[in-house]
Protein backbone atom coordinates (compact mmCIF):
# COMPACT_ATOMS: atom_id res chain seq x y z
CA UNK A 1 0.00 0.00 0.00
CA UNK A 2 3.09 2.22 0.20
CA UNK A 3 3.38 2.42 -3.58
CA UNK A 4 0.35 3.17 -5.70
CA UNK A 5 -1.31 0.27 -7.44
CA UNK A 6 -2.23 0.77 -11.09
CA UNK A 7 -5.95 1.22 -10.44
CA UNK A 8 -8.30 3.27 -12.65
CA UNK A 9 -9.96 6.57 -11.69
CA UNK A 10 -10.93 7.46 -8.95
CA UNK A 11 -8.61 5.05 -7.15
CA UNK A 12 -5.35 5.90 -9.02
CA UNK A 13 -4.05 7.99 -6.09
CA UNK A 14 -2.43 6.44 -3.00
CA UNK A 15 -4.72 8.15 -0.50
CA UNK A 16 -7.78 6.93 -2.41
CA UNK A 17 -6.38 3.39 -2.43
CA UNK A 18 -5.91 3.50 1.34
CA UNK A 19 -9.45 4.78 1.75
CA UNK A 20 -10.69 2.02 -0.55
CA UNK A 21 -8.82 -0.74 1.30
CA UNK A 22 -10.02 0.40 4.73
CA UNK A 23 -13.53 1.09 3.42
CA UNK A 24 -13.85 -2.33 1.81
CA UNK A 25 -12.98 -4.05 5.11
CA UNK A 26 -15.65 -1.98 6.88
CA UNK A 27 -18.06 -2.68 4.01
CA UNK A 28 -17.64 -6.41 4.68
CA UNK A 29 -17.66 -6.66 8.47
CA UNK A 30 -20.24 -4.02 9.39
CA UNK A 31 -23.14 -5.69 7.49
CA UNK A 32 -21.86 -9.13 8.51
CA UNK A 33 -22.24 -8.32 12.22
CA UNK A 34 -25.30 -6.19 11.55
CA UNK A 35 -27.25 -9.10 10.08
CA UNK A 36 -27.09 -10.83 13.47
CA UNK A 37 -27.86 -7.63 15.41
CA UNK A 38 -30.97 -6.92 13.31
CA UNK A 39 -32.34 -10.43 14.00
CA UNK A 40 -31.70 -9.82 17.69
CA UNK A 41 -33.90 -6.68 17.52
CA UNK A 42 -30.85 -4.58 18.39
CA UNK A 43 -30.58 -2.60 15.15
CA UNK A 44 -29.65 0.55 17.04
CA UNK A 45 -26.96 -0.99 19.24
CA UNK A 46 -24.30 0.26 16.82
CA UNK A 47 -25.50 3.79 17.46
CA UNK A 48 -25.59 3.24 21.24
CA UNK A 49 -22.06 1.83 21.34
CA UNK A 50 -20.90 4.54 18.95
CA UNK A 51 -21.93 7.20 21.42
CA UNK A 52 -20.15 5.40 24.25
CA UNK A 53 -17.07 5.22 22.02
CA UNK A 54 -17.39 8.98 21.56
CA UNK A 55 -17.06 9.36 25.34
CA UNK A 56 -13.94 7.19 25.06
CA UNK A 57 -12.48 9.47 22.39
CA UNK A 58 -13.10 12.46 24.67
CA UNK A 59 -11.48 10.68 27.59
CA UNK A 60 -8.44 9.81 25.49
CA UNK A 61 -7.99 13.41 24.30
CA UNK A 62 -8.36 14.65 27.87
CA UNK A 63 -5.87 12.14 29.27
CA UNK A 64 -3.44 12.45 26.38
CA UNK A 65 -3.83 8.79 25.37
CA UNK A 66 -4.31 7.68 21.74
CA UNK A 67 -8.13 8.05 21.57
CA UNK A 68 -8.69 4.79 19.67
CA UNK A 69 -7.54 2.76 22.69
CA UNK A 70 -9.74 4.63 25.17
CA UNK A 71 -12.64 4.42 22.71
CA UNK A 72 -12.11 0.65 22.50
CA UNK A 73 -12.19 0.28 26.30
CA UNK A 74 -15.33 2.42 26.61
CA UNK A 75 -17.07 0.70 23.69
CA UNK A 76 -16.40 -2.84 24.92
CA UNK A 77 -17.53 -1.95 28.46
CA UNK A 78 -20.62 -0.19 27.09
CA UNK A 79 -21.52 -3.10 24.81
CA UNK A 80 -21.23 -5.60 27.66
CA UNK A 81 -23.26 -3.26 29.92
CA UNK A 82 -26.09 -2.97 27.40
CA UNK A 83 -26.11 -6.75 26.94
CA UNK A 84 -26.08 -7.32 30.70
CA UNK A 85 -29.11 -5.07 31.20
CA UNK A 86 -30.97 -6.63 28.27
CA UNK A 87 -30.27 -10.25 29.17
CA UNK A 88 -31.31 -9.83 32.80
CA UNK A 89 -34.38 -7.92 31.69
CA UNK A 90 -33.43 -5.10 34.04
CA UNK A 91 -34.37 -2.88 31.14
CA UNK A 92 -35.89 -3.54 27.73
CA UNK A 93 -33.41 -3.64 24.86
CA UNK A 94 -34.18 -0.14 23.60
CA UNK A 95 -34.27 1.42 27.08
CA UNK A 96 -30.90 -0.17 27.91
CA UNK A 97 -29.58 1.29 24.65
CA UNK A 98 -30.99 4.74 25.41
CA UNK A 99 -29.35 4.79 28.85
CA UNK A 100 -25.89 4.16 27.39
CA UNK A 101 -26.52 6.25 24.28
CA UNK A 102 -27.31 9.45 26.19
CA UNK A 103 -24.79 8.92 29.00
CA UNK A 104 -22.16 8.31 26.33
CA UNK A 105 -22.84 11.46 24.33
CA UNK A 106 -23.06 13.53 27.55
CA UNK A 107 -19.76 12.19 28.89
CA UNK A 108 -18.17 12.75 25.49
CA UNK A 109 -19.32 16.39 25.44
CA UNK A 110 -17.99 16.99 28.97
CA UNK A 111 -14.62 15.32 28.24
CA UNK A 112 -14.20 17.05 24.89
CA UNK A 113 -14.96 20.45 26.36
CA UNK A 114 -12.56 19.88 29.26
CA UNK A 115 -9.80 18.94 26.80
CA UNK A 116 -10.14 22.19 24.93
CA UNK A 117 -13.37 22.19 22.94
CA UNK A 118 -14.77 20.29 19.97
CA UNK A 119 -11.76 20.36 17.69
CA UNK A 120 -11.16 18.91 14.25
CA UNK A 121 -9.98 15.61 15.69
CA UNK A 122 -13.39 15.09 17.37
CA UNK A 123 -15.18 15.95 14.12
CA UNK A 124 -12.96 13.39 12.40
CA UNK A 125 -14.05 10.64 14.77
CA UNK A 126 -17.72 11.62 14.47
CA UNK A 127 -17.91 11.71 10.69
CA UNK A 128 -14.86 9.75 9.58
CA UNK A 129 -11.89 10.85 7.50
CA UNK A 130 -11.24 8.01 5.08
CA UNK A 131 -9.11 10.19 2.81
CA UNK A 132 -6.52 10.89 5.52
CA UNK A 133 -6.18 7.29 6.72
CA UNK A 134 -2.54 6.28 7.05
CA UNK A 135 -0.79 2.99 6.28
CA UNK A 136 -0.68 1.85 9.90
CA UNK A 137 -4.41 2.53 10.28
CA UNK A 138 -5.13 0.48 7.18
CA UNK A 139 -3.10 -2.40 8.62
CA UNK A 140 -4.88 -2.20 12.00
CA UNK A 141 -8.28 -2.20 10.37
CA UNK A 142 -7.29 -5.13 8.15
CA UNK A 143 -6.19 -7.15 11.20
CA UNK A 144 -9.23 -6.30 13.33
CA UNK A 145 -11.52 -6.81 10.33
CA UNK A 146 -10.06 -10.26 9.59
CA UNK A 147 -10.50 -11.22 13.25
CA UNK A 148 -14.15 -10.12 13.26
CA UNK A 149 -14.95 -11.75 9.90
CA UNK A 150 -13.17 -14.98 10.85
CA UNK A 151 -14.97 -15.31 14.18
CA UNK A 152 -18.39 -14.49 12.73
CA UNK A 153 -17.96 -17.02 9.91
CA UNK A 154 -16.66 -19.72 12.26
CA UNK A 155 -19.50 -19.17 14.75
CA UNK A 156 -22.26 -18.29 12.27
CA UNK A 157 -24.47 -21.27 13.11
CA UNK A 158 -24.61 -20.73 16.85
CA UNK A 159 -24.86 -16.94 16.38
CA UNK A 160 -27.83 -17.56 14.09
CA UNK A 161 -29.50 -19.92 16.59
CA UNK A 162 -29.07 -17.53 19.53
CA UNK A 163 -30.14 -14.31 17.78
CA UNK A 164 -33.21 -15.86 16.17
CA UNK A 165 -34.49 -17.83 19.18
CA UNK A 166 -32.73 -17.04 22.44
CA UNK A 167 -35.25 -18.77 24.75
CA UNK A 168 -35.13 -22.02 22.84
CA UNK A 169 -31.32 -21.90 22.51
CA UNK A 170 -31.03 -21.66 26.30
CA UNK A 171 -33.27 -24.67 26.87
CA UNK A 172 -31.33 -26.56 24.19
CA UNK A 173 -28.13 -25.99 26.15
CA UNK A 174 -26.37 -23.58 23.81
CA UNK A 175 -24.09 -21.06 25.63
CA UNK A 176 -26.47 -18.11 25.11
CA UNK A 177 -24.77 -15.75 27.57
CA UNK A 178 -21.32 -16.30 26.07
CA UNK A 179 -22.53 -15.91 22.49
CA UNK A 180 -24.36 -12.67 23.31
CA UNK A 181 -21.31 -11.28 25.12
CA UNK A 182 -19.06 -12.22 22.20
CA UNK A 183 -21.40 -10.55 19.72
CA UNK A 184 -21.43 -7.41 21.91
CA UNK A 185 -17.62 -7.30 22.03
CA UNK A 186 -17.30 -7.92 18.27
CA UNK A 187 -19.76 -5.08 17.66
CA UNK A 188 -17.71 -2.75 19.85
CA UNK A 189 -14.44 -3.72 18.13
CA UNK A 190 -16.02 -3.27 14.70
CA UNK A 191 -17.29 0.21 15.58
CA UNK A 192 -14.00 1.42 17.00
CA UNK A 193 -12.06 -0.10 14.11
CA UNK A 194 -14.20 1.71 11.57
CA UNK A 195 -14.76 5.04 13.30
CA UNK A 196 -11.90 6.71 11.44
CA UNK A 197 -13.29 5.59 8.09
CA UNK A 198 -17.02 6.29 8.18
CA UNK A 199 -17.18 7.87 11.64
CA UNK A 200 -18.95 7.01 14.87
CA UNK A 201 -22.25 8.49 13.72
CA UNK A 202 -22.35 6.58 10.46
CA UNK A 203 -20.82 3.17 11.14
CA UNK A 204 -24.06 2.04 12.78
CA UNK A 205 -25.87 2.80 9.52
CA UNK A 206 -23.59 0.38 7.63
CA UNK A 207 -24.57 -2.30 10.17
CA UNK A 208 -28.27 -1.88 9.40
CA UNK A 209 -29.05 -0.43 5.95
CA UNK A 210 -27.39 -3.15 3.83
CA UNK A 211 -29.08 -5.77 6.06
CA UNK A 212 -32.49 -4.20 5.45
CA UNK A 213 -31.84 -4.54 1.71
CA UNK A 214 -30.67 -8.13 2.16
CA UNK A 215 -33.83 -9.07 4.06
CA UNK A 216 -35.98 -7.69 1.26
CA UNK A 217 -34.23 -9.69 -1.43
CA UNK A 218 -33.12 -12.96 0.18
CA UNK A 219 -35.08 -16.10 0.98
CA UNK A 220 -32.52 -17.47 3.42
CA UNK A 221 -30.30 -16.20 6.22
CA UNK A 222 -27.23 -17.12 4.18
CA UNK A 223 -28.60 -15.12 1.27
CA UNK A 224 -29.31 -12.15 3.55
CA UNK A 225 -25.67 -12.22 4.76
CA UNK A 226 -24.32 -12.35 1.20
CA UNK A 227 -26.52 -9.58 -0.15
CA UNK A 228 -25.86 -7.37 2.90
CA UNK A 229 -22.09 -7.73 2.46
CA UNK A 230 -22.45 -7.09 -1.29
CA UNK A 231 -24.43 -3.90 -0.68
CA UNK A 232 -21.92 -2.82 2.00
CA UNK A 233 -18.93 -3.26 -0.33
CA UNK A 234 -20.76 -1.65 -3.25
CA UNK A 235 -21.77 1.36 -1.13
CA UNK A 236 -18.13 1.94 -0.15
CA UNK A 237 -16.92 1.88 -3.78
CA UNK A 238 -19.74 4.06 -5.13
CA UNK A 239 -19.66 6.39 -2.10
CA UNK A 240 -15.90 6.99 -2.35
CA UNK A 241 -16.17 7.53 -6.12
CA UNK A 242 -18.95 10.10 -5.79
CA UNK A 243 -17.08 11.84 -2.99
CA UNK A 244 -14.08 12.26 -5.30
CA UNK A 245 -16.23 13.32 -8.26
CA UNK A 246 -18.38 15.86 -6.46
CA UNK A 247 -16.37 16.67 -3.36
CA UNK A 248 -18.87 15.08 -0.97
CA UNK A 249 -18.04 14.08 2.62
CA UNK A 250 -16.90 10.47 2.02
CA UNK A 251 -18.44 8.89 5.17
CA UNK A 252 -21.76 10.50 4.47
CA UNK A 253 -21.64 9.60 0.77
CA UNK A 254 -21.06 5.89 1.59
CA UNK A 255 -24.05 5.75 3.94
CA UNK A 256 -26.28 7.72 1.55
CA UNK A 257 -25.53 5.18 -1.19
CA UNK A 258 -26.54 2.34 1.16
CA UNK A 259 -29.76 4.19 2.04
CA UNK A 260 -30.49 4.87 -1.63
CA UNK A 261 -30.01 1.20 -2.53
CA UNK A 262 -32.50 0.22 0.17
CA UNK A 263 -35.01 2.80 -1.05
CA UNK A 264 -34.75 1.66 -4.67
CA UNK A 265 -35.06 -2.03 -3.75
CA UNK A 266 -37.99 -1.37 -1.40
CA UNK A 267 -39.81 0.62 -4.10
CA UNK A 268 -39.09 -2.05 -6.71
CA UNK A 269 -40.39 -4.74 -4.38
CA UNK A 270 -43.47 -2.68 -3.72
CA UNK A 271 -44.30 -2.18 -7.38
CA UNK A 272 -43.32 -5.73 -8.37
CA UNK A 273 -44.82 -7.94 -5.66
CA UNK A 274 -44.21 -11.65 -5.73
CA UNK A 275 -41.26 -13.90 -5.09
CA UNK A 276 -37.69 -12.89 -4.46
CA UNK A 277 -35.86 -11.28 -7.31
CA UNK A 278 -32.31 -12.39 -6.74
CA UNK A 279 -32.34 -15.72 -5.03
CA UNK A 280 -33.87 -18.83 -6.49
CA UNK A 281 -34.97 -21.58 -4.13
CA UNK A 282 -32.07 -23.88 -3.37
CA UNK A 283 -32.31 -27.48 -2.29
CA UNK B 1 -50.66 -50.45 23.41
CA UNK B 2 -47.71 -49.55 25.54
CA UNK B 3 -44.23 -48.81 24.29
CA UNK B 4 -42.57 -48.83 27.70
CA UNK B 5 -39.24 -50.56 27.90
CA UNK B 6 -40.15 -51.44 31.49
CA UNK B 7 -43.93 -51.24 31.73
CA UNK B 8 -43.93 -51.22 35.50
CA UNK B 9 -41.63 -48.21 35.43
CA UNK B 10 -39.01 -49.86 37.60
CA UNK B 11 -35.45 -50.12 36.39
CA UNK B 12 -35.54 -47.65 33.51
CA UNK B 13 -33.76 -44.33 33.95
CA UNK B 14 -35.69 -41.39 35.37
CA UNK B 15 -35.46 -38.51 32.90
CA UNK B 16 -37.27 -36.05 35.10
CA UNK B 17 -38.32 -36.36 38.72
CA UNK B 18 -40.32 -33.61 40.46
CA UNK B 19 -41.08 -33.83 44.16
CA UNK B 20 -43.48 -31.46 45.94
CA UNK B 21 -42.93 -28.72 43.37
CA UNK B 22 -44.72 -25.38 43.85
CA UNK B 23 -44.41 -22.18 41.85
CA UNK B 24 -46.15 -18.81 42.17
CA UNK B 25 -46.20 -15.59 40.17
CA UNK B 26 -46.14 -13.05 42.99
CA UNK B 27 -48.74 -14.22 45.48
CA UNK B 28 -50.72 -16.23 42.90
CA UNK B 29 -49.93 -19.93 43.18
CA UNK B 30 -49.72 -21.49 39.72
CA UNK B 31 -48.44 -24.97 40.54
CA UNK B 32 -48.78 -26.59 43.95
CA UNK B 33 -47.17 -29.67 45.45
CA UNK B 34 -46.65 -31.52 42.16
CA UNK B 35 -45.01 -34.95 41.99
CA UNK B 36 -44.17 -36.04 38.45
CA UNK B 37 -41.88 -38.64 36.83
CA UNK B 38 -41.00 -39.43 33.26
CA UNK B 39 -38.82 -42.45 32.53
CA UNK B 40 -36.96 -43.56 29.43
CA UNK B 41 -39.25 -45.31 26.97
CA UNK B 42 -42.34 -43.69 28.43
CA UNK B 43 -44.95 -41.54 26.67
CA UNK B 44 -46.58 -39.26 29.22
CA UNK B 45 -49.33 -36.77 28.39
CA UNK B 46 -49.87 -33.73 30.62
CA UNK B 47 -53.36 -32.31 30.27
CA UNK B 48 -55.48 -29.72 32.00
CA UNK B 49 -57.66 -26.69 31.33
CA UNK B 50 -56.23 -23.34 30.23
CA UNK B 51 -54.38 -21.62 33.05
CA UNK B 52 -53.88 -24.89 34.92
CA UNK B 53 -50.14 -24.28 35.16
CA UNK B 54 -48.97 -26.71 32.45
CA UNK B 55 -46.54 -24.39 30.67
CA UNK B 56 -45.18 -23.06 33.97
CA UNK B 57 -44.65 -26.60 35.21
CA UNK B 58 -42.75 -27.44 32.01
CA UNK B 59 -40.45 -24.47 32.49
CA UNK B 60 -39.82 -25.56 36.09
CA UNK B 61 -39.13 -29.14 34.96
CA UNK B 62 -36.66 -27.89 32.33
CA UNK B 63 -34.82 -25.74 34.88
CA UNK B 64 -35.85 -22.46 33.24
CA UNK B 65 -37.78 -21.47 36.39
CA UNK B 66 -36.70 -22.27 39.92
CA UNK B 67 -39.46 -23.84 42.04
CA UNK B 68 -40.53 -21.94 45.17
CA UNK B 69 -40.73 -25.26 47.01
CA UNK B 70 -39.80 -28.82 46.19
CA UNK B 71 -37.07 -30.22 43.96
CA UNK B 72 -36.63 -31.17 40.32
CA UNK B 73 -34.04 -33.64 39.08
CA UNK B 74 -33.47 -33.60 35.33
CA UNK B 75 -31.30 -36.27 33.68
CA UNK B 76 -30.19 -37.32 37.17
CA UNK B 77 -29.04 -33.88 38.34
CA UNK B 78 -30.70 -30.84 39.93
CA UNK B 79 -32.54 -29.17 37.02
CA UNK B 80 -30.58 -25.91 37.15
CA UNK B 81 -27.23 -27.75 37.04
CA UNK B 82 -27.82 -29.96 34.02
CA UNK B 83 -24.83 -29.77 31.67
CA UNK B 84 -25.81 -32.13 28.85
CA UNK B 85 -28.95 -30.27 27.79
CA UNK B 86 -28.50 -31.44 24.21
CA UNK B 87 -30.11 -34.69 25.37
CA UNK B 88 -33.37 -32.75 25.76
CA UNK B 89 -35.58 -31.75 22.85
CA UNK B 90 -38.05 -28.91 23.41
CA UNK B 91 -40.92 -27.64 21.29
CA UNK B 92 -42.24 -24.34 22.71
CA UNK B 93 -45.92 -23.51 22.71
CA UNK B 94 -45.76 -20.37 20.63
CA UNK B 95 -43.24 -19.69 17.91
CA UNK B 96 -40.50 -17.67 19.58
CA UNK B 97 -39.03 -16.56 16.27
CA UNK B 98 -39.32 -12.97 15.09
CA UNK B 99 -42.09 -12.64 12.48
CA UNK B 100 -39.74 -11.35 9.78
CA UNK B 101 -36.69 -13.54 10.34
CA UNK B 102 -35.02 -14.16 6.95
CA UNK B 103 -34.39 -17.90 7.18
CA UNK B 104 -35.34 -21.07 5.38
CA UNK B 105 -37.03 -24.03 7.02
CA UNK B 106 -33.81 -26.01 6.70
CA UNK B 107 -31.73 -23.30 8.38
CA UNK B 108 -34.05 -23.29 11.40
CA UNK B 109 -34.22 -27.08 11.68
CA UNK B 110 -30.42 -27.33 11.41
CA UNK B 111 -30.04 -25.28 14.62
CA UNK B 112 -31.67 -28.25 16.39
CA UNK B 113 -28.53 -30.23 15.58
CA UNK B 114 -26.02 -27.73 17.04
CA UNK B 115 -26.11 -28.66 20.71
CA UNK B 116 -25.86 -32.40 20.04
CA UNK B 117 -23.11 -32.02 17.46
CA UNK B 118 -21.08 -29.59 19.57
CA UNK B 119 -21.73 -26.08 18.29
CA UNK B 120 -18.06 -25.41 17.56
CA UNK B 121 -17.77 -28.41 15.23
CA UNK B 122 -18.61 -28.22 11.53
CA UNK B 123 -21.70 -30.16 10.44
CA UNK B 124 -21.04 -33.57 8.88
CA UNK B 125 -23.11 -35.62 6.47
CA UNK B 126 -24.62 -37.49 9.46
CA UNK B 127 -25.97 -34.15 10.70
CA UNK B 128 -27.41 -33.29 7.30
CA UNK B 129 -29.04 -36.75 7.23
CA UNK B 130 -30.56 -36.18 10.68
CA UNK B 131 -31.97 -32.83 9.52
CA UNK B 132 -33.37 -34.46 6.33
CA UNK B 133 -34.93 -37.19 8.42
CA UNK B 134 -36.47 -34.69 10.86
CA UNK B 135 -37.92 -32.70 7.94
CA UNK B 136 -39.42 -35.86 6.40
CA UNK B 137 -40.91 -36.99 9.71
CA UNK B 138 -43.08 -33.88 9.89
CA UNK B 139 -43.76 -33.78 6.14
CA UNK B 140 -41.75 -30.65 5.42
CA UNK B 141 -39.09 -32.06 3.10
CA UNK B 142 -40.74 -30.36 0.12
CA UNK B 143 -40.66 -26.98 1.86
CA UNK B 144 -37.07 -27.19 3.19
CA UNK B 145 -35.81 -24.32 1.02
CA UNK B 146 -38.81 -22.05 1.69
CA UNK B 147 -38.58 -18.97 3.89
CA UNK B 148 -40.21 -19.83 7.21
CA UNK B 149 -42.18 -16.56 7.10
CA UNK B 150 -44.13 -17.83 4.06
CA UNK B 151 -45.42 -20.87 5.97
CA UNK B 152 -48.78 -21.14 7.73
CA UNK B 153 -48.95 -21.26 11.52
CA UNK B 154 -49.44 -25.03 11.51
CA UNK B 155 -46.51 -25.52 9.13
CA UNK B 156 -44.32 -23.31 11.31
CA UNK B 157 -45.23 -25.42 14.33
CA UNK B 158 -44.03 -28.47 12.38
CA UNK B 159 -40.71 -26.68 11.76
CA UNK B 160 -40.21 -26.39 15.53
CA UNK B 161 -41.10 -30.07 16.02
CA UNK B 162 -38.55 -30.98 13.32
CA UNK B 163 -35.95 -28.77 15.02
CA UNK B 164 -36.41 -30.81 18.22
CA UNK B 165 -36.32 -34.13 16.30
CA UNK B 166 -33.09 -33.12 14.53
CA UNK B 167 -31.18 -33.39 17.81
CA UNK B 168 -32.39 -37.00 18.29
CA UNK B 169 -33.30 -36.22 21.93
CA UNK B 170 -33.47 -38.72 24.77
CA UNK B 171 -36.13 -36.64 26.50
CA UNK B 172 -38.59 -34.79 24.30
CA UNK B 173 -40.83 -32.12 25.81
CA UNK B 174 -43.61 -30.71 23.65
CA UNK B 175 -45.89 -27.85 24.66
CA UNK B 176 -49.19 -27.99 22.69
CA UNK B 177 -47.55 -29.08 19.44
CA UNK B 178 -50.56 -30.54 17.63
CA UNK B 179 -52.82 -27.49 17.54
CA UNK B 180 -53.46 -26.40 13.98
CA UNK B 181 -51.82 -29.38 12.34
CA UNK B 182 -53.70 -31.36 9.70
CA UNK B 183 -54.58 -35.06 10.14
CA UNK B 184 -51.89 -36.40 7.78
CA UNK B 185 -49.14 -34.48 9.59
CA UNK B 186 -50.52 -35.60 12.96
CA UNK B 187 -50.17 -39.21 11.82
CA UNK B 188 -46.55 -38.64 10.73
CA UNK B 189 -45.88 -36.80 13.98
CA UNK B 190 -47.20 -39.75 16.00
CA UNK B 191 -45.13 -42.21 13.93
CA UNK B 192 -41.95 -40.23 14.62
CA UNK B 193 -42.72 -40.09 18.35
CA UNK B 194 -43.27 -43.86 18.38
CA UNK B 195 -39.98 -44.30 16.51
CA UNK B 196 -38.14 -42.04 18.97
CA UNK B 197 -39.54 -43.94 21.97
CA UNK B 198 -39.40 -47.48 20.59
CA UNK B 199 -36.10 -47.43 18.70
CA UNK B 200 -34.14 -44.80 20.63
CA UNK B 201 -35.58 -45.43 24.10
CA UNK B 202 -36.45 -41.76 24.49
CA UNK B 203 -39.04 -40.45 26.95
CA UNK B 204 -41.74 -38.05 25.81
CA UNK B 205 -43.69 -35.50 27.84
CA UNK B 206 -46.49 -34.03 25.74
CA UNK B 207 -48.66 -31.14 26.86
CA UNK B 208 -51.85 -30.99 24.85
CA UNK B 209 -55.52 -30.18 24.82
CA UNK B 210 -56.16 -32.68 22.12
CA UNK B 211 -54.93 -36.23 22.57
CA UNK B 212 -57.02 -38.15 20.03
CA UNK B 213 -54.14 -38.25 17.51
CA UNK B 214 -51.82 -39.98 19.98
CA UNK B 215 -54.29 -41.61 22.40
CA UNK B 216 -53.36 -45.19 21.46
CA UNK B 217 -49.64 -44.77 22.26
CA UNK B 218 -49.85 -42.92 25.58
CA UNK B 219 -48.56 -44.80 28.62
CA UNK B 220 -49.70 -42.35 31.27
CA UNK B 221 -51.91 -39.31 31.55
CA UNK B 222 -51.32 -36.64 34.18
CA UNK B 223 -54.20 -34.26 34.78
CA UNK B 224 -53.06 -30.93 36.18
CA UNK B 225 -55.22 -28.23 37.62
CA UNK B 226 -52.66 -26.42 39.76
CA UNK B 227 -52.29 -29.77 41.56
CA UNK B 228 -52.08 -33.23 40.04
CA UNK B 229 -55.65 -34.55 39.95
CA UNK B 230 -54.83 -37.82 38.24
CA UNK B 231 -51.72 -39.77 37.27
CA UNK B 232 -52.21 -43.14 35.63
CA UNK B 233 -52.90 -45.12 32.45
CA UNK B 234 -55.44 -43.56 30.07
CA UNK B 235 -57.92 -46.42 30.46
CA UNK B 236 -58.24 -45.66 34.15
CA UNK B 237 -58.83 -41.99 33.45
CA UNK B 238 -61.75 -42.87 31.21
CA UNK B 239 -63.19 -44.97 34.05
CA UNK B 240 -62.45 -42.51 36.83
CA UNK B 241 -62.43 -39.19 35.01
CA UNK B 242 -66.07 -38.31 35.51
CA UNK B 243 -65.96 -39.28 39.17
CA UNK B 244 -62.95 -36.96 39.57
CA UNK B 245 -65.16 -34.14 38.38
CA UNK B 246 -62.81 -33.34 35.49
CA UNK B 247 -65.14 -34.05 32.63
CA UNK B 248 -68.12 -32.01 33.67
CA UNK B 249 -66.11 -29.06 34.87
CA UNK B 250 -63.74 -28.55 31.98
CA UNK B 251 -65.31 -30.41 29.06
CA UNK B 252 -61.89 -31.56 27.96
CA UNK B 253 -61.56 -32.56 24.37
CA UNK B 254 -58.79 -34.95 25.27
CA UNK B 255 -61.17 -37.16 27.20
CA UNK B 256 -63.10 -37.67 23.98
CA UNK B 257 -59.90 -38.78 22.33
CA UNK B 258 -59.25 -41.44 24.94
CA UNK B 259 -62.54 -43.26 24.53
Amino acid sequence: MIASLPLPFPFELTFMQRALAAGLVVGVFAPLIGTFLVQKRMSLIGDGIGHVAFAGVGAGLLAGIYPVWTALVFAVAGALGIEWLRARRKASGDLALALFFYSGIALGAVFANASGGIGTSIIGFLFGQPLTVGNSEVIVILLLGSLVVGLVIALRRILFAVVTDEDWSGVAGLPVGGVNALLAVLTAVAIVASMQIVGILLIAALMVLPVATGQLLARSFKGTLRIAVGVGVGSVVVGLTSSRLWGLAPGGAIVLVAALVFLIVALARHTMPGGSMLELPER
Amino acid sequence: MSLSVAPDGAGSELLVEARGVSYAYGSTPVVEDVDLDVRRGEFVALVGPNGSGKSTLLRVLLGALRPARGSVRLLGRPASEVKDRWRIGYVPQRPTLAPDVPATVREIVTTGRLARRGWWRPLRSADVDAVDHALESVGLDELAAHPITQLSGGQQQRVFIARAFAGEPEFLVLDEPIAGIDAESQRRFKDSLVHLIGDHGAGVLLVSHELSAVADVIDRVIVLKRRVLFDGPPARLVDEGVSLGIHREDLPLWLEGLR
